[in-house]
């Protein structure tokens, strides 16, 4: 063996072990979801279902206890759903018509603004959660649909705006010249030029949006009120705070549900998914 | 070269997007400093008492071990994420065959919201069920693996998840990088007899400076926030051993009903943030300007 | 009548100055072409004039009516753009009629514009493509149909040939001055190719360093440029420049080059001219040829010949008088390399004086 396939070997071996360490977490939680407690009980984590079924699956998805309610984890789902969506298409479309007009209409210091927009999204959200929770309850939205939606909104701006301003400002700029020229204004640009030909990073902006709003836990804690919280509190209720013996297929099951929307999303979306992270990435 | 009127609506636009969003960031951070130097409990008190709120913190042992614990998993994540991260962009890099289903694999956990990632890792760390459980059953009795119920090891378990979570990034980031390099290197590495970890890390990795930096960053700012992962896993325990300053802040103000101690410690919690971020910000500045 | 007058334009970058105080008059129906190498300004004149741009001070007056601050879709004016910026989502017919649906003209009359513009400009089969379907010659075509189907009172083309491929470009060239004289529209060319300009241009300014070096039309500029950069930068084959100075001979005024004497009787001075002033002499290839004639032109010099360039129609014939090179333009047949040594003589009737220093004509 030469030592060319000596490494061959070696990065095989280096790869696969590492997605085994990626791929244990989903496997247990899988395996686990689908077998009886008695068999969770006795046996081990990485063993096969001996007769798998689903009833975990629908006993968390409508059955299960969380808190005083036993109606299972879809009304998160269907709470996550109705925060997600307004949420997504309200952040998406202001920071775009905000990147737009810093990018392409030569304001003043629309650097320095962006600049200062982006170093609130480094700011912890501590620091900035009991004068938020406080500016809410003032407005009236703390605790309210609107409220979430409202804060989701604002915390998505920074690195929205950011890569709707480069992709805006990367556009060849004689089409805005022609557009001047045949008299469009600010609104009719965005809407009849500008925007189709966002479709690319419209993708990579909904895909990040929906991952962040989604997978958000905290805010929606906070600010989306008893009735309306997201998969993920809920799903955290059940597990971690349930009294009695804990029903690790339920649990897991629950916690596969919640995962599964953006999971979905990433592995449809492949690539997208992959530009909107590093978008997040690109700074300034 | 556009006319006020004509720009009126673009102004507009900002003035009501991101002026406001700065305005209220920038009320909100204000805000929070003002009470730290209050006695608020629940509802705002503005008695100024000064820095009682921060001298009351600072004899507070939980605060210690929180922002100590803050620069403990600090370094250990971020660079172990960094590492892990590159090496799987080196190997994945290496025109292997099912490269795309390798980083679909790597990359997958960045889905996840940190609740699963925190609950899945909970169960696989659980010392009657999990790992533990399982090794024993293979027959090594003694084989422990309690960092859960550890007080000393709370915090790696933490690590370890957290790291499962974001070295996809990493990943990504860094395999974009390699793949911007110009293949010649190699040729001239090879000619000059240098082995391959010796150009990796001495001629590809300054290359990729920018993006590391972008990386660690982007790790660093997971760090301050990191909160969803303690509730999940470890619920900052067992006690406060595993305790992050974002889930102290966070129980203090609405556990506790300690708000003016919270407010102070949050106020730490930025003057760390910015310590940290600061230097790569001048950095960016100093460079954007040349 | 002018359509466009420019009263002491300036235009500066913080410190940096593009021009200064500029002034033209545009008149009606004419073909006007701002010419000049990279940098000298008549891009961002263009764009100033078109209101893409603010300028430091002065006036613009379009149609009698001062237009400075005004947006472009106030001016009454088209435009063309080298990278013909197409709206790349929309069909050609959707481009052509995108203008004229934001100023709220009905679909009917937009439909009907459209139509004549496209049959004007042969795009009527390519009217449901996108930008992306069209080849460069018919992406230039659209965005010039865009510029024509809205009544205005100027064009502006910004270098809108020079993504094309020579062969394109010359055939672009014939339609666009064709159209011009079929729809009768003032038009303002911006181009650094001087072959264009000369092709196209009823009058040409042409511009270095942001200031004006003469505005006539081809033919003058051609035969007296009024200095030593238009007279390089004019002409595909440059002109012959010769040190020299004034001076008397046999009381007629001559320009003593050296070996060359030059008889400049019939020469234009501006001011009456002082003999032993330095001068440089210009003279054009095709004016220089093989010829003893005292009374045709002889210089007295005789020019060795050091290589010839056949150019087809005519033959370019490079020699040596004195120490200076000298380029004369013959037919192919009179070029002869045998014979080493020639007589020159000059076309007296067209000439150029111009001062050592200051390079303006004399």
């Amino acid at each position: 063996m030469n030592s060319k396939t000596i490494s061959r070997i070696g990065i095989y071996a280096f790869l696969l072990s590492s997605a085994a360490f990626f791929l244990i977490p989903v496997y247990i939680m899988v395996t686990t979801s689908l077998k009886g407690m008695p068999e969770i009980r006795e046996g081990n984590i990485f063993a096969l279902p001996l007769d798998p079924n689903f009833s975990a699956w629908a006993k968390a998805w409508s059955s299960a206890c969380i808190g005083m309610a036993c109606d299972g984890i879809r009304g998160g789902f269907s709470n996550s759903l109705t925060i997600m969506i307004p949420s997504v298409l309200l952040s998406v479309a202001l920071s775009s018509l905000n990147g737009y007009a810093l990018a392409l209409w030569n304001v003043r210091r629309a650097e320095l603004l962006l600049g200062v927009l982006m170093a609130g999204a480094f700011v912890p959200y501590q620091v900035l959660l009991y004068p938020l929770v406080i500016m809410t309850r003032t407005v009236g939205i703390y605790g309210t649909l609107p409220g979430i939606i409202a804060i989701h909104v604002l915390f998505g701006l920074p690195v929205l705006t950011l890569i709707f301003r480069n992709f805006y400002a990367s556009l060849p700029t004689e089409i805005m010249k022609a557009a001047r020229v045949d008299g469009a204004g600010f609104l009719q640009i965005y809407w009849r030029i500008m925007l189709p030909m966002s479709t690319s990073i419209l993708v990579v902006a909904v895909i990040l949006q929906v991952t962040g709003i989604w997978n958000d836990y905290l805010l929606g804690l906070i600010f989306a009120g008893r009735d309306n919280l997201p998969m993920t509190a809920q799903l955290n209720n059940l597990v971690n705070s349930t009294f009695g013996e804990k029903e690790y297929n339920v649990n897991m099951a629950a916690t596969i549900l919640t995962a599964a929307t953006p999971l979905l999303v990433y592995l449809i979306s492949g690539r997208y998914f992959v530009r909107g992270i590093t978008s997040g990435a690109v700074k300034g | 070269m556009f006319s006020f009127r004509a720009k009126l609506p673009a102004l507009l636009t900002i003035a009501l997007t991101t002026v406001v969003a700065i305005t209220i960031l920038l009320v909100a951070i204000s805000w929070t400093g003002v009470i730290s130097a209050t006695n608020t409990q629940l509802i705002p008190r503005y008695e100024f008492v000064g820095m009682t709120q921060y001298a009351r913190l600072f004899a507070t042992e939980r605060f210690h071990v929180a922002f100590s614990n803050l620069f403990l998993y600090g370094a250990c994540f971020i660079s172990i994420a960094l590492i892990f991260g590159f090496l799987l962009a080196i190997m994945v890099d290496q025109r292997i065959r099912l490269e795309s289903l390798f980083r679909t694999i790597f990359l997958y956990p960045l889905s996840m919201s940190f609740i699963v990632t925190g609950l899945a890792w909970q169960w696989f760390m659980n010392p009657t069920l999990g790992l533990q459980h399982f090794v024993r059953g293979l027959g090594f009795p003694d084989f422990t693996f309690d960092w859960l119920i550890n007080p000393d090891k709370a915090i790696y378990a933490l690590v370890i998840a957290a790291v499962w979570q974001s070295s996809g990034l990493v990943m990504a980031i860094l395999l974009a990088g390699l793949r911007g390099i110009d293949r010649d290197i190699w040729k001239a590495t090879a000619i000059d007899g240098i082995p391959a970890w010796r150009t990796y890390v001495s001629i590809v990795l300054p290359m990729l400076r920018p993006m590391v930096m972008t990386c660690v960053v982007l790790l660093a700012m997971a760090v301050v926030k990191a909160y969803d992962l303690v509730v999940a896993l470890t619920k900052g325990g067992p006690g406060n051993s595993s305790d992050l300053p974002a889930k102290f802040i966070i129980d203090l103000t609405f556990e506790r009903a300690n708000i003016g101690m919270a407010s102070a410690a949050a106020v730490m919690l930025l003057v760390t943030t910015i310590a940290v971020v600061a230097p790569y910000i001048a950095y960016s500045f100093h460079k954007l300007r040349r | 009548m002018s359509v466009l007058n420019i009263v002491n334009l300036t235009k500066r970058f913080d410190d940096v100055s593009v021009f200064e105080n500029i002034n033209l008059s545009v008149r009606e129906k004419e073909f006007l072409v701002l010419l000049g190498p990279s940098g000298c300004g008549k891009s961002t004149l263009l764009n100033i004039i078109a209101g893409l741009e603010s300028a430091t001070s002065g006036r613009i007056e379009i149609d009698g009516k001062d237009v400075v601050g005004l947006e472009p879709k106030d001016r009454g004016l088209s435009m063309v753009f080298q990278s013909y910026a197409l709206y790349p989502t929309m069909t050609v017919r959707g481009n052509m009629s995108f203008g004229l649906q934001v100023a709220g003209v009905k679909r009917d009359e937009i439909k009907r514009k459209v139509d004549k513009a496209a049959a004007m400009l042969h795009l009527t089969e390519l009217l449901e493509r996108k930008p992306s379907q069209l080849s460069g010659g018919q992406r230039q075509r659209a965005a010039i149909g865009r510029a024509l189907v809205r009544d205005v009172s100027l064009f502006l083309f910004d270098e809108p040939l020079s993504n094309l491929d020579a062969k394109l470009r010359t055939q672009m060239r014939g339609e666009i001055r064709k159209l011009h004289d079929t729809l009768g529209v003032t038009s303002i060319y911006v181009t650094h190719d001087q072959v264009e300009a000369m092709t196209m241009a009823s009058s040409i300014v042409v511009m270095k360093g942001g200031v004006i070096q003469q505005h006539a039309d081809p033919q003058t500029l051609y035969d007296t440029p009024e200095n030593l950069f238009v007279a390089g930068f004019i002409g595909a084959s440059p002109m012959n420049i010769l040190k020299g100075k004034l001076a008397s001979r046999n009381g007629q005024l001559v320009a003593d080059c050296g070996a060359l004497q030059v008889d400049l009787s019939r020469y234009h001075f501006k001011r009456p001219p002082v003999p032993e002033t330095p001068v440089m002499l210009g003279v054009r290839p095709e004016n220089v040829k093989f010829g003893a004639e005292p009374g045709n032109g002889y210089t007295g010099a005789t020019a060795k010949i050091d290589y010839i360039e056949p150019l087809g129609a005519d033959t370019l014939v490079w020699t040596t008088v004195g120490d200076e090179p000298l380029a004369l333009r013959v037919e192919p047949r009179e070029a002869r390399l045998d014979r080493q040594q020639m007589p020159l003589s000059f076309d007296l009737d067209r000439l150029s004086v111009f001062s050592p220093e200051t390079e303006q004509r004399l």
